[in-house]
């Protein structure tokens, strides 16, 4: 009765092989690497390039340990960090810019374990060390902005179709126009409503005036606002490409929310900067016929005219810019570094899209020896970099902004403007850093409150059951190995309260055999035979440890719905080590006692104490 | 080996009146901190700034806060942190403050004072974050009470399940009233280990109650009591070496797993302590009181309307 027929003894088996191979890349450590991935959609990476990389190396004289491409890139280990380094900054010369070379550790496990996929189990920022950030998009200002653009579209519609108005103005996220009369502000909302049917159109009488208010329809602004995120998290990927992180985590959490995570990052303060930053780079008129002497006085002191702001550049000279935006930064395609031909000085030269190169050619041609302002906009501030003169119509979309304090300065700009502007303004809301020393001392506290905690459970299981106890301790063991292989394939991520997790998982699954022990003892008490009992123990328990590991389920699932951050890893490994421990603690310790007692013919007494 | 030889059931349930007071003495008290003392919520749920520094010297503590002070930041809370090289500096919220930067800020500070300052850890959680993560962990809370409840109302009988969720709430009300007295701090991990004990604590619970049911199969003419006794008396020897082989672990949590992990390991000390107590001598007691019987255990698994035997 205490047999198992042999496909099961094989299933037990053939399981414990698999987890035992998907466990092993843990068991190999880590070399320092370098990893090649494509900074743009359009640059490939594919044999080529690791042909490349490795002649690249060859000339170089660095030695590597491996090289081979995987689906995130090519991936080169290296046997230690100076090495590293070195190889690092010989790839980054050689390659260009059109791929991101980023610092990583890779597992040291052999080729073919890396070919069934065996991968180690992904660690949380906790235990490598790296920043978690939270971002909070402000979507108030992502539909302030578009109200503001409206401003000026309104404008240069309303011109088009020769329609008179008195003026253009946003208030909050509606945008008022006023004309003289009924019959102009008909005319005007015909064709505004036939331009834009996004927006809502509502007219009143406002101190003699006729008011046309336009606001945006909700399922414009929602649009508005999944948009802003989209482009958000767009232009946050393309800021950290430029940073060379490995395996950067950007995700959309919510409807507004972006999660950024950045492991072995060390310099947050860099990295908190280069994605706070909300610059956006704006190219406005100057109002030249309202910029007189005494205007600039009086807006110097806070009287700013309607459809204007007062600036002053870097130089100190002050200027009334007009409201209306001419060109933002989505339409820049490039921007790089450079030195004025003529003047000297640091300028940044920035290439426009071909709709941006279009709407510039025409600013320019129509306000020839008028100034254009370069406006940069941070955290709401905005400052003019410069205001040149137009000299002449620009087409062709290149622009030299000239201005820069110096180098630095313009390749900040550059990478800022390159890296895309912010839709919207984000502020981080949450951040979670750890120094990569304290990763390290966080893994070693968690092993060894496993390691100990496991050595102690084991010595007393093994003292108190004698046998049947050991048997329960490889079942622990098998529960362990199985709960590894399943993290490290279904790369989970794992966090300390993740480990804290795995030793719980441990403690509260030796339950079962508790359960299972004691039951057998108990059935020996009452006078069954010993393979009457192993049977009826087994049986009887099994009831008991289903219920029990179905409530800590619950416990479990809803740790995992509702929790964050460490609690989503705790639950994570919880649930999993439920799962796990089901198998070893019922099917694999049955398995052994089965072989150990179930072919004897006759058995005085068993070893449980 | 073994410990617990019982010759004859323990009688457990005559001192149900006795037992349940305890509980509900203790419980009061908890409930009694909580409301008078609070938790000590961490910067998870509050919102602020927590860093964790160390020193390859002892710090000097003063000299940091001096540190701190000098930038303006008179709120914050400079201590010692495991040993005396390691320290916690907090900054609670303050309105107007670009928050995401003052942990710079303070390491610049930090480190103008005495360069080899090396930074281990920041959190930094918004208010707007920390009243979420309050209000989603009071939501998982309840969800697992529901989800336990409605599974033993569906596995076993409804009276059982309403004792099972009883008797694990007080554990949970138990741990907090000592987090809230000592004013340990109450931060997300300690969360996840009080859910965790109202997941464990609940097996506990059930082993008993299948005994329960288990027993009114067979012991066909003893009362209600003492087939509750015989159940109680037959699982204690597994319960507690159940919980001691958790404790064991928990316990090494506590000793190896650092100060990220202390709290945690505390919740759980205290969460298996009083969770041995209460499923058998809270959850019982209480089954018995809500009036469990043969008829609706056994019977109820084939006719529900057994319910109509009460009163």
């Amino acid at each position: 009765m205490n047999r198992y027929p042999l496909w099961k003894y094989l299933m037990v088996l053939v399981v414990v092989l698999v987890g035992l191979f998907y466990a092993a890349p843990n068991l190999f450590g880590e070399s320092p690497a370098v990893q090649i991935t494509a900074a743009k959609t359009n640059t490939k990476v594919d044999s080529a390039l690791l042909e490349n990389t490795e002649n690249i190396l060859k000339q170089e004289n660095i030695p590597f340990e491996a090289l081979f491409l995987d689906a995130t890139g090519v991936k080169v280990r290296f046997p230690n960090t100076d090495i590293q380094l070195q190889a690092k900054d010989a790839l980054q010369a050689r390659l260009g810019k059109d791929y991101v070379i980023a610092l990583n550790l890779l597992s040291r496990s052999p080729e073919w374990l890396r070919s069934i996929g065996a991968r180690p189990m992904y660690l949380g920022l906790d235990l490598r060390g790296g920043v978690h950030f939270l971002l909070q998009v402000d979507m108030k200002a992502a539909l302030d902005q578009a109200a503001e653009r409206y401003v000026g579209d309104f404008r240069s519609a309303l011109r088009t179709a020769r329609l008179s108005y008195l003026g253009v103005s946003r208030d909050g996220q509606a945008v008022n126009v006023r004309f003289k009369d009924t019959a102009e502000l008909s005319k005007g909302q015909r064709t505004l409503e036939k331009e834009y049917p996004d927006l809502t159109f509502r007219s009143s009488d406002r101190g003699g005036d006729k008011v046309l208010t336009a606001v945006l329809s909700e399922p414009a602004k929602k649009r508005i606002q999944e948009f802003a995120l989209k482009q958000n998290i767009q232009t946050l990927h393309n800021r950290i490409n430029e940073l060379g992180v490995a395996e950067p985590v950007i995700q959309q959490q919510g409807l507004d929310r972006v999660v950024v995570q950045l492991p072995g990052v060390q310099d947050t303060a860099k990295a908190k900067e280069i994605l706070g930053r909300t610059a956006t780079l704006e190219i406005r008129m100057v109002d030249e016929d309202k910029s007189n002497a005494i205007t600039l006085e009086n807006a110097s002191k806070g009287q700013v005219p309607f459809g204007t702001e007062f600036y002053t550049d870097r130089n100190g000279i002050p200027m009334l810019v007009k409201k209306n935006v001419i060109l933002t930064g989505d339409y820049i395609t490039d921007a790089g570094p450079g030195m004025d031909q003529q003047g000297g000085g640091a300028v940044v030269h920035v290439t426009l899209d071909g709709r941006g190169a279009r709407i510039f050619k025409q600013a320019t041609r129509e306000n020839v020896g008028k100034r254009m302002a370069i406006l940069l906009i941070e955290k709401g501030q905005a400052e003019v970099i410069t205001a040149p003169v137009i000299r002449e119509e620009i087409g062709g979309g290149r622009v030299q902004i000239s201005g820069m304090a110096n180098t630095q300065e313009a390749t900040d700009v550059a990478l800022l403007l390159r890296a895309g502007a912010l839709a919207a303004p984000m502020e981080i809301i949450e951040e979670r850093t750890v120094g990569p020393s304290m990763g390290e001392a966080n893994i070693e506290r968690g092993m060894h409150s496993t390691l100990w905690g496991f050595v102690a459970i084991s010595v007393f299981m093994i003292a108190y059951y004698m046998l049947f106890g050991s048997v329960s301790v490889l079942a622990l063991s098998i529960n362990l190995l199985l709960l590894v292989a399943l993290l490290s394939m279904l790369q989970a991520t794992l966090t300390l309260p993740g480990i804290a997790a795995v030793a719980l998982t441990l403690g509260m699954a030796i339950d079962a055999n508790v359960l299972i022990n004691e039951r057998i003892r108990e059935e020996l008490r009452n006078g069954n035979t010993p393979q009457a009992s192993i049977h009826a123990g087994y049986e009887r328990a099994f009831g008991t440890i289903l219920d029990a590991n179905v409530t800590t389920m619950i416990a479990g699932l809803a740790l995992f719905m509702f929790g964050t951050g460490p609690v989503k890893g705790f639950a994570v490994v919880h649930v999993l080590g439920i799962l796990t421990s089901m198998f070893s603690a019922v099917l694999v310790s049955r398995a052994v006692i089965n072989l150990i007692y179930g072919y004897r013919r006759k058995i005085s007494k068993l070893s449980i104490g | 080996m073994e410990f617990f030889r019982i010759k004859k059931d323990i009688p457990f349930m005559s001192y149900g009146r006795l037992t349940t007071t305890i509980s509900l003495v203790t419980f009061l008290l908890s409930v009694f901190f909580l409301a008078t003392k609070g938790l000590h919520l961490g910067v998870d749920f509050t919102g602020g700034t927590m860093m964790e520094v160390s020193y390859p010297q002892a710090a000097n503590l003063d000299s940091i806060r001096k540190s701190v002070d000098e930038i303006g930041l008179k709120d914050a809370t400079v201590q010692n942190f495991g040993t005396s090289q390691d320290v916690l500096i907090r900054l609670p919220i303050k309105p107007g403050l670009s928050t995401a930067q003052l942990s710079d800020q303070v390491l610049d500070a930090l480190s103008k004072a005495e360069p080899a300052v090396k930074l281990h850890r920041v959190e930094f959680v918004g208010p707007q974050v920390g009243q979420e993560l309050y209000d989603k962990g009071a939501l998982a809370m309840l969800f697992v009470c529901v989800g336990i409840m409605a599974y033993l109302a569906m596995r076993f009988e409804w009276r059982f399940a309403v004792a099972a969720v009883i008797a694990n709430m007080h554990d949970v009300i138990i741990i907090l009233g000592f987090f809230a007295f000592f004013q340990w701090e109450f931060n997300l991990t300690v969360l996840a280990a009080v859910l965790a004990v109202l997941g464990y604590s609940v097996n506990e619970s059930v082993v008993v109650f299948d005994r329960v049911r288990e027993n009114f199969r067979k012991m066909r003419k003893a009362s209600v009591p003492d087939v509750i006794n015989n159940a109680i008396t037959r699982t204690m020897s597994r319960t507690i070496i159940t919980h001691f082989s958790t404790e064991l672990m928990v316990l090494s949590m506590l000793f190896f797993g650092g100060e990220v992990l202390h709290n945690f390991a505390l919740a759980l000390t205290i969460g298996i302590l009083f969770g041995i107590y209460s499923s058998v001598l809270v959850a019982s007691p209480i089954a018995m009181y809500l009036g469990v019987s043969r008829e609706n255990l056994i019977g109820g698994e084939k006719k529900p309307e057994a319910e109509e035997v009460l009163p």
